[in-house]
């Protein structure tokens, strides 16, 4: 067996320090290493989405990332998205718009989003359609999810 | 592309609730925003080792010999498994509620006997102290082969002399067994009127062939389980799984286990179409569990859900359709050959109860052929077999129209099936909206929007489901401050815990926030069939109906007990217990709750249904295309989805639906397919060459949800999970047709079926 790695990093704004076999994945560590479970694994080749995390300011599937990698990185998951008990601003709606049915994608597709609306605060449903290609969803056919990124960006506008 | 001025909702449901079609956040809406809530994948117990499975690279084959000694010797390996660890199941048959089935050819699925029958097929397993190890033993198991022909189509494995896969399958010929050896398990039919003389009064006849492609349910999270074999011999599975009761009688037959030694855990599940009503890994982790003393977790890959699980039937089909000059159709005839895969049990049943169901036509045949091939053993997609069905009939309707030169919605409207129509089948339909769904169609805005531009189409098309019953039970506690805990059996896959507690709420008068519902294992409640079938707001919802209202009936006997009046005198309204014997009384659900316990005890309201007022499901779709001639690639401009919910309970939860199945049935009519080499191999077994529907291949789905109330349920609640996914390849394809002028006869029509046909029409060969 390969000897273990010391990595440390920032983990939803929190310093953790884990130890990874070099061939265990950032998704993989997130799970079952550091009991993350919201990020989803449902392909591990890259191309559902559901294991998107914010990493270093830019959206990665977390099953093409070594988690070895995570050393010294600044890393988001979807139990980073609200503050504490109050949930974000696009997690309200996704609620309020009946944006998730089985609700295994909607993790990362909220990581994504988030970003999204991060860099864009009012993004046409073009963008964020092409935003969001990358995360498969089987359920809803995206109508209500692209609706209510939309009521995300009309709701933190009113905020500011 | 929504117009407002449309009033979305056609209410032919005239009664009004308090909460009943109004759009609460759904009760597990938290956890799944925040990452908390729990799937299968998620499940961890102290102890947790890794299971793989070893899959068959080929598409059959017999299996001479299989050693797991070098497996064995891997020092982080702590069980390998074999189909010699479980007991052959003979011609044993088991009900796991859908009728008698052999229990051979599930067992033979879980864990290959004598034979591969497809790439893919699970034939060893091992669990190890990491998923890495328990992956690295695999390739230490030597399996030795014998190679033979594979049949990869019904047509092929219908042929005389074709490959047979199994060695005593014999053909039941219309109900009779026969001792005929073939790849063919059954051929039925059914019959309406007198077929030849319904021809000979038609002035048109149309006859066509249509091929439907291998396609997957494509939930996004795959197959899970975590299974504990106990020292005390009891089993324990946690699973993402829509039936964990057919889990845990499937896994008992297996094992050869009392159900009572078994229970299932339903985890939240990430999606499953129809796909995760089979077993598959469970009976394996728990065998690889009692060899090694561990909890044992197995997780699928995306390819091996791809290779091993699903999909559901590829076919082919033959239609021939006599119509009228004035527009009446008077006969129709099909002729449905579906592949079931490596086991019997292709989707043509269902598929013959839906392929002429919209239609009221005197005189109809219907052949069906459930066909063996050498692709994994396909389960049930959303109305499963009634999509390809509806492909390859609302072509032939669409064309008669063209060919009659009448509006389409108006052929369909003037042959349309209402109460009393007699489907082929059987069943005489109950009340049900497809004229309904049709007027809706043929007045929407969509429908008589300008579409204008070179290479630009419009289709319709509308499909039926039957839509399932099924056994359900509930269990409601009321609790001191008022509000009231329910506990159901049926998975949650797209909001129903909120759409059954909504129905509760309902009888009991009682805000939704004072429902709490859970989904519980199945020692803690009563059977309840799969989440299937558009059942579960229809069914595990008529129990929490009734669970209620045993609720109320306890309740009111209290208060009268209070009062000290007779409990006939005592109504209660809205959340009210009133007397109005004499002096008036009232008392609020909420004020009596807390003196449960000082009048007799707690309340425990109790139901369980297996009813039989299941009212079938109509939908429709207007979708406009454009096409690009020089690549054949199809771009939906607009889409409108139409269904008939009868009354929606939650209504941004039946737009769900309707949005999804649409969704599912564009990638269907456009993408997705197995593309298998002659060999029997799956070539595009990723999700980025299976290719599903992204956010940027679609547009908005607009939705119009019809309610005809449905007779057979207190509040009319049809069902709406399935019938969304039937039209649209059937509209999508007239949309092309009319479009560029070409007849698409064949799934998926994707840029190189598109352009083949396009160069066909032109007289283009290459």
């Amino acid at each position: 067996m390969p000897r273990k790695v010391q990595v440390q990093t920032k983990l939803n704004g929190e310093q953790v320090e884990f130890l990874c076999e070099p061939r265990q994945s950032l998704l993989e560590v997130l799970r079952d290493e550091l009991g993350l479970t919201g990020t989803k694994e449902g392909c591990n080749d890259g191309n559902c989405g559901a294991c998107t995390v914010m990493f270093d300011g830019r959206i990665v599937t977390s099953c093409l990332v070594l988690a070895v990698e995570a050393e010294g990185k600044e890393i988001t998951t979807v139990e980073g998205i609200a503050a504490g008990n109050e949930l974000h601003p696009i997690q309200q709606c996704f609620l309020e718009g009946a944006a998730l049915q089985c609700g295994v994608c909607t993790p990362g597709i909220l990581v994504a989003a988030k970003a999204l609306l991060d860099q864009d605060s009012n993004p046409s449903e073009e963008k964020i359609r092409f935003w969001l290609a990358n995360n498969l969803c089987r359920c809803t056919g995206y109508d209500k999810i692209v609706r209510s990124v939309q009521a995300a960006a009309e709701k933190m506008q009113e905020a500011r | 592309m929504s117009d407002q001025s449309y009033e979305p909702s056609m209410v032919l449901a005239t009664k009004t609730f308090d909460v009943v079609g109004t759009r609460p956040v759904r009760h597990d809406g938290a956890d799944k925003v925040t990452g908390r809530a729990i799937y299968g994948a998620d499940v961890t117990l102290p102890g947790l080792i890794h299971g793989a499975v070893l899959r068959s690279p080929h598409a059959h084959a017999r299996i001479k010999s299989i050693d797991t000694s070098k497996a064995e010797a891997h020092p982080q390996v702590r069980a390998v498994v074999t189909s010699a660890d479980i007991a052959d199941a003979g011609d044993k048959t088991v009900d796991l509620g859908e009728g008698l089935t052999r229990l051979a050819f599930i067992r033979n699925n879980v864990l290959a006997r004598a034979k591969v029958l497809y790439r893919g097929h699970a034939v060893a397993a091992v669990a190890a102290a990491s998923v890495h190890d328990a992956l690295e033993a695999l390739n230490l198991i030597e399996v030795e082969y014998e190679p033979l022909p594979p049949v990869l189509t019904a047509p092929e494995a219908m042929k005389e002399g074709a490959s047979l896969l199994h060695d005593d399958l014999t053909t039941t010929e219309l109900g009779k067994p026969t001792d005929k050896l073939s790849n063919v398990a059954s051929h039925f039919r059914h019959e309406k009127g007198d077929i030849e003389k319904g021809f000979a009064d038609a002035d048109l006849i149309l006859e066509k062939e249509f091929d439907t492609s291998t396609v997957h349910q494509g939930y996004i999270e795959p197959h899970n389980t975590t299974a504990l074999w106990n020292n005390d011999g009891r089993i324990q599975i946690w699973t993402s799984t829509q039936g964990p009761f057919t889990i845990r009688d499937t896994t008992a037959a297996i094992l050869e286990k009392p159900v009572s030694q078994v229970r299932v855990t339903p985890t939240e599940i990430g999606g499953g179409f129809g796909g995760k009503i089979p077993v598959y890994i469970d009976p394996v982790a728990a065998l690889l569990s009692k060899k090694s003393g561990h909890p044992v977790k197995i997780v699928m890959s995306r390819a091996d859900v791809l290779e091993g699980t699903g999909p559901t039937p590829g076919s082919h089909i033959k239609v021939k359709m006599g119509v009228k000059n004035d527009g009446t159709m008077v006969a129709a005839q099909a002729s449905l050959a579906y592949e079931a895969g490596a086991f019997p049990g292709a989707m043509v049943i269902p598929a013959s109860m839906c392929v002429f169901a919209a239609y009221d036509i005197p005189n109809v045949m219907i052949d069906g052929y459930d066909v063996v091939v050498n692709k994994p053993s396909t389960a049930a997609y959303r109305a499963p077999g009634a999509t390809n069905a509806a492909f390859a009939t609302e072509n032939i309707v669409s064309a008669m129209a063209e060919k009659l030169g009448v509006d389409p919605l108006d052929l369909r409207l003037n042959n349309a099936s209402k109460k009393g129509t007699r489907r082929a089948d059987g069943p005489k339909f109950p009340r049900i909206g497809c004229v309904e769904v049709l007027e809706a169609m043929k007045s929407h805005p969509h429908y008589s929007a300008p579409l204008e531009g070179p290479n630009r189409g419009r289709g319709v098309a509308i499909g039926f489901w039957f839509n399932a019953g099924l056994p359900s039970a509930c269990n409601i506690a009321v609790n001191a401050d008022g509000s009231i805990t329910l506990v159901e059996g049926s998975p949650d896959i797209g909001g129903t815990r909120t759409s059954i507690a909504m129905q509760a709420a309902e009888v009991l008068g009682l805000p939704i926030e004072n429902v709490s519902p859970s989904v519980v294992d199945t020692d803690s409640v009563g059977y309840t069939a799969v989440t299937g079938g558009s059942r579960v707001t229809f069914a595990t919802g008529l129990a929490a109906i009734r669970a209620a209202r045993d609720v109320r009936d306890q309740m009111i006997k209290r208060a009268a007990r209070i009062w000290g009046v007779d409990a006939d005198t005592v109504e209660f309204e809205k959340g009210v217990f009133i007397s109005r014997n004499g002096t008036e009384n009232r008392m609020t659900f909420a004020e009596l709750a807390p003196q449960l316990a000082a009048t007799g005890g707690p309340i425990v309201g109790r139901a369980g249904v297996n009813p039989p007022g299941v009212g079938g499901s109509f939908a429709g779709n207007i979708v406009d295309v454009e096409i690009d001639p020089e690549t054949g690639k199809v771009t939906i401009l607009r889409f409108t989805a139409f269904q008939d919910a009868g009354k929606a309970i939650h209504p941004s939860y039946v737009e769900g639906q309707m949005q999804g199945g649409s969704a599912q049935g564009i990638g269907w009519a456009l993408n997705e397919e197995y593309f298998m080499n002659p060999d029997g191999k799956m070539m595009n077994s990723s999700l980025l060459d299976y290719r599903m529907p992204t956010s940027l291949d679609l547009p908005m789905i607009d939705t119009c949800i019809i309610e005809v109330a449905n007779p057979g349920h207190p509040f009319g609640a049809r069902g709406v999970g399935e019938a969304n996914i039937i039209p649209p390849p059937a509209a999508l394809a007239h949309a092309i047709h009319n479009a560029v002028d070409i007849d698409m006869r064949r799934l998926p029509m994707n840029p190189v079926a598109v352009m083949e046909a396009i160069w066909q029409k032109n007289g283009v060969t290459d």
